[in-house]
């Protein structure tokens, strides 16, 4: 049977958070950790929250830090992650939790929506699409690949210590995402709004990032990338 | 709230390029240092390699490298962690008087060494 802790948290009803403890059969099968808050869900407590929906590591909705670790739940096999016959999840660390495993996006969508994630460029549309030579094209892989599921920025203790100012890991590869593609013409201004000691430089290099990333992206690479291109324009 | 208004440039790049360049001055005075003691010194031969105008450049720019250095960095901790977000608005009373005590330090050091140098 499989130890199971479960983080349990109702504002409605709880003063404080709890961990809540079951023993799962799972009939000695390598179950995804999504699998396994199912089967609690199904059988045995109905009450415990959490984010689902593609189930198969596209849509981001499950992040979790299971045993300490964030990750996708439904991609993450026990195997992976189990030590010692024990599995302790927690909702993703550094937001505010709705309730259980649920927590508030706000402060990480806010950081999004700063960096402007959409192509900006003001030349007439051609008729059918702005072409991109191969090579053009090829810088945009390893950034566009991101699903926006938040185990980056929730592992980084600079996100954790100033959410509302620095960007963040997963908004800074997306930042990176724009800046590093051709058809887009806002670049400078892009950089001018990244300039401050906030947005980027609260970056130090840790690579929690690069360690979680269900998607092997590498922000921590992106971010030197914008550091670079902040010197260029400025030198 | 945290604002920049009391960063060293107000500026990230010009913050993140002085915490780099003025590591490698001290790096480069330390290591020079710790070569003569290395080598021996008495009194005479360090007072005399300290009266010479280059040594007292030298000296000069690692202060000033030091306390560009030590600002920045302790401006970083600072308003990561004694902050109203961290701390409640009593980090909004913490974080200036510590800044306070820090740029006091720093300038009395700044002089202090001004005035051993070339006093």
């Amino acid at each position: 049977m499989l130890q199971v802790s479960i983080y349990r948290f109702n504002p409605e009803t709880d003063a404080t958070p709890q961990m809540q403890d079951y023993s799962i059969d799972t009939g000695g099968k390598d179950l995804m950790v999504l699998d396994v808050l199912e089967l609690i869900k199904a059988e045995h407590d109905s009450t415990v929250t959490y984010r689902r929906s593609c189930r198969e590591g596209v849509c981001g909705s499950d992040g979790l830090n299971i045993n300490g670790k964030n990750g996708l739940a439904c991609i993450t096999p026990l195997s992976e992650t189990v030590r010692k016959n024990k599995l302790v999840i927690r909702p993703l660390p550094g937001l505010p939790v709705v309730r259980d495993l649920v927590v508030d996006m706000s402060l990480f969508y806010a950081q999004y929506e700063k960096i402007e994630p959409y192509l900006q460029n003001d030349t007439p549309a051609p008729a059918i699409e702005r072409l991109q030579s191969p090579e053009d094209r090829a810088k945009l892989d390893g950034l566009y690949e991101c699903i926006l599921c938040a185990c980056c920025s929730t592992s980084c203790p600079s996100f954790w210590w100033n959410p509302d100012r620095f960007v963040g890991p997963a908004g800074l590869l997306q930042a990176y995402r724009f800046l590093a593609d051709s058809r887009d013409q806002a670049t400078d201004e892009r950089l001018a709004k990244l300039d401050d000691p906030f947005s980027v430089f609260r970056c130090h290099g840790i690579q929690n990032c690069v360690n979680v990333c269900p998607k092997g992206l590498n922000p921590t690479r992106a971010i030197g990338h914008i550091r670079t291109m902040l010197l260029n324009r400025a030198a | 709230m945290v604002t920049q208004v009391t960063s060293f440039s107000r500026n990230g790049l010009s913050d993140w390029l002085i915490q780099r360049v003025s590591s490698l001055i001290l790096l480069a005075y330390f290591l020079f240092i710790a070569v003569q003691i290395g080598l021996g010194v008495d009194y005479t031969q360090w007072r005399a390699l300290h009266d010479t105008t280059a040594m007292k450049v030298f000296t000069l720019l690692a202060v000033g490298a030091f306390v560009a250095h030590a600002w920045i960095g302790l401006w970083t901790v600072f308003t990561d962690y004694l902050t109203e977000y961290m701390l409640g608005p009593i980090g909004n009373i913490i974080r200036p008087l510590l800044q306070i005590a820090v740029v006091l330090a720093l300038v009395v050091y700044a002089i202090w060494v001004v005035q051993v140098i070339w006093g």
